[in-house]
């Protein structure tokens, strides 16, 4: 079953100096039981693509346009409100960056669990706390009971990260969205957040979509991905083949830079230059002024994402015969 | 045998009942890189603020290039303070939003008085390119710049004054990745090419592998280990610099495994058990305490030292 189906999505924000183009095109789709990752640097429009999804942008400024955009059964672009409400939290839920600033200073996180769960089931406030004691029982706090009367402040940024989680799994999604979920961790804790992650899908069979810029986390937790740049898909594919034969010149770059992959002191490969201005994205592939490998073609046209092997697509036209795998 | 750089003498920091920073001895030698690595609340942060008296220790010494500059006053701290600058990981913060890059850069030698106005604005034109930015960059402000573009400018206004040691606290932690690598690269070179000695702290140990000839290691405001950075890499001995290690995400998706987690708890459990004849130096105390103490190639762990060590 297709959880997931993004079909040529468009974002734009209007500003007052112009349009921002933050997602020029983005197809992707999630299956049941799937992990898929999607890793991009600031501005490559990872956020932005899943939060038009969820229709959790404000519209306007954003402007939303694609030729699909499906979760489960629904269509979220042409749903009413309510059938979104009733989509979010229960058909996909989403963990964020910052906990901190997700959950509501006031309240206690049991209050805010059971408040999520009340909202999309039919249960009275005890059996909601019940079950939010269960759910925090369920993402490895030990002294849940203890932590269900906390208030966000008395947690530490690992602990307030497995609240949300616990949150985002109290209504059993069939997609769990996690934005960055261990940027903010430290290395360790973001070590177990993500086994939690991972364990958790193993054992529900939920799909996953994990938005990372950090290749580290992509390459520990998911099964398929999608590198996004400057709003645009330049290549996706099974982990493992992106790991060990990127095809787009960019996913190459990102890999090479990397640091700390080998002993010793020494300069790392860099990509020079910056991200594109989203407002003015240069003309062709977004990738093409800081690209080794451009041509004067590369900035003629935008390079459409075509199949270059099994069940792997890349968008350039100077991938390399040689460089796809029979 | 020459001084270090900057050198900390059993620095101690505690906030009321807190213990902030314990006792840490850190040397850094001229012209080397030395990474303080540890969690939230190791004390990393609060270590590299004693080091350059932006904030004050509770006891200890710190000195600059032999010179004890742990008690001296504000304003005979000044002169030091041209040797020994700083750059924080949040460039938004830390640079003057109403103030041009040009002023930015140029405003430390506007405090100290180096140079007439028309050799500041030559300096300051040098640094910008020094940092891999354009001079025209002078008349830009903060928000125009990218977060990498920004940790460029903020390096040009460290070093500017001819500072010789640089306290980098997590530089590169709000880099995206392909500019993390650039701002790496650009704090390398100006290492070799004007001889500086850098305090390095971060989380991100593979930042620090890259980049860093020694390794601390903090846990709850100690030094736990202190080593090369290649001994860090393939013989820690403390558990927690194995805990440490263990979590680094392996870039290798064919290399996935389940991990196992200890507590605090149980890395203390795990604290070393040395004989007296694996060191290479007497232990200090003859308690059953944890205490630093010296092995062989420079490297230090924390340990009990027991005549019935396994």
């Amino acid at each position: 079953m297709r959880l997931v189906e993004i079909d040529d999505l468009q974002v734009t924000f209007s500003q007052h100096d112009g349009l921002v183009q933050a997602v020029r095109g983005v197809s992707l789709h999630l299956e049941a039981g799937e992990s898929l990752g999607i890793v991009g640097e600031s501005g490559s429009g990872k956020s932005v693509t899943c939060s038009a999804l969820l229709r959790l942008l404000r519209e306007p400024p954003a402007k939303i346009a694609a030729r699909a955009m499906k979760l489960g059964d629904t269509d979220m672009l042409g749903a009413s409100r309510q059938e979104i409400s009733a989509v979010r939290g229960r058909v996909a839920a989403m963990v964020f960056q910052d906990p901190m600033t997700s959950l509501d200073p006031v309240f206690t996180i049991g209050h805010q669990i059971a408040e999520t769960i009340m909202t999309h089931r039919k249960v009275g406030r005890k059996q909601a706390l019940a079950q939010a004691l269960e759910a925090l029982r369920r993402v490895e706090i030990k002294n849940a009971d203890v932590v269900l009367k906390y208030y966000p402040h008395q947690l530490s940024g690992g602990m307030l990260q497995r609240v949300m989680i616990a949150m985002a799994l109290s209504c059993e999604p069939d997609v769990l969205i996690a934005d960055e979920p261990t940027t903010a961790l430290d290395v360790t804790i973001q070590a177990q957040i993500l086994q939690l992650i991972k364990d958790i899908q193993a054992e529900t069979g939920m799909g996953l979509i994990m938005i990372t810029h950090d290749l580290g986390v992509i390459a520990e937790t998911v099964d398929r991905v999608v590198v996004l740049y400057g709003g645009k898909v330049m290549e996706t594919g099974p982990v493992n083949d992106i790991f060990a034969s990127p095809l787009h010149p960019y996913t190459k770059a990102l890999l090479n830079s990397i640091p700390g992959q080998v002993a010793g002191k020494r300069r790392l490969t860099e990509i020079p230059g910056a991200s594109p201005n989203p407002a003015h994205p240069p003309a062709g592939c977004p990738f093409h002024p800081r690209c080794p490998m451009a041509i004067a073609a590369c900035q003629q046209a935008t390079p459409p994402l075509e199949t270059k092997a099994d069940g792997r697509e890349a968008a350039c036209i100077r991938v390399a015969p040689e460089l796809v795998p029979a | 045998m020459t001084a270090p750089a900057l050198e900390l003498r059993k620095i101690t920091k505690r906030f009321g009942d807190f213990c902030a920073v314990n006792q840490v001895d850190l040397a850094v030698p001229r012209n080397r890189v030395v990474a303080l690595v540890g969690e939230s609340g190791s004390g990393k942060t609060t270590t590299g603020l004693l080091a350059l008296r932006l904030i004050e220790a509770t006891s200890g010494q710190i000195l600059l290039d032999g010179h004890d500059i742990s008690r001296i006053g504000q304003k005979e701290m000044k002169p030091y303070r041209r040797q020994l600058q700083v750059v924080f990981q949040d460039s938004y913060s830390s640079l003057d939003p109403m103030m041009t890059l040009g002023k930015i850069v140029g405003e430390p030698l506007q405090i100290h008085g180096v140079g007439s106005s028309a050799e500041q604005r030559d300096q300051v034109q040098v640094w910008l390119e020094k940092v891999g930015l354009d001079g025209s960059y002078a008349n830009r402000y903060p928000h125009e710049l990218s977060g990498g573009q920004r940790q460029r400018v903020a390096v040009a206004r460290a070093l500017i004054l001819g500072a010789s040691v640089l306290v980098a606290d997590e530089p590169t932690s709000a880099l995206d990745v392909s500019v993390k690598a650039q701002i790496v690269n650009l704090l390398q070179e100006l290492q070799a090419d004007i001889g500086l000695s850098m305090l390095f702290v971060s989380h991100d140990l593979s930042v620090v592998r890259s980049l860093a000839d020694e390794v601390v290691v903090m846990l709850r405001g100690r030094v736990v280990e202190r080593a090369p950075t290649d001994r860090i890499f393939t013989d820690a001995r403390h558990p927690y610099t194995h805990a440490l290690l263990d979590a680094m995400p392996v870039i290798d998706p064919k290399a996935r495994r389940r991990r196992t987690f200890l507590s605090a708890d149980e890395i203390a459990a795990r604290t070393p058990r040395l004989h007296p004849s694996d060191l290479v130096a007497e232990p200090l105390s003859d308690s059953a305490e944890p205490q630093l103490v010296a092995l062989a190639g420079s490297h230090f762990v924390e340990a009990i030292v027991t005549e019935h060590a396994a």
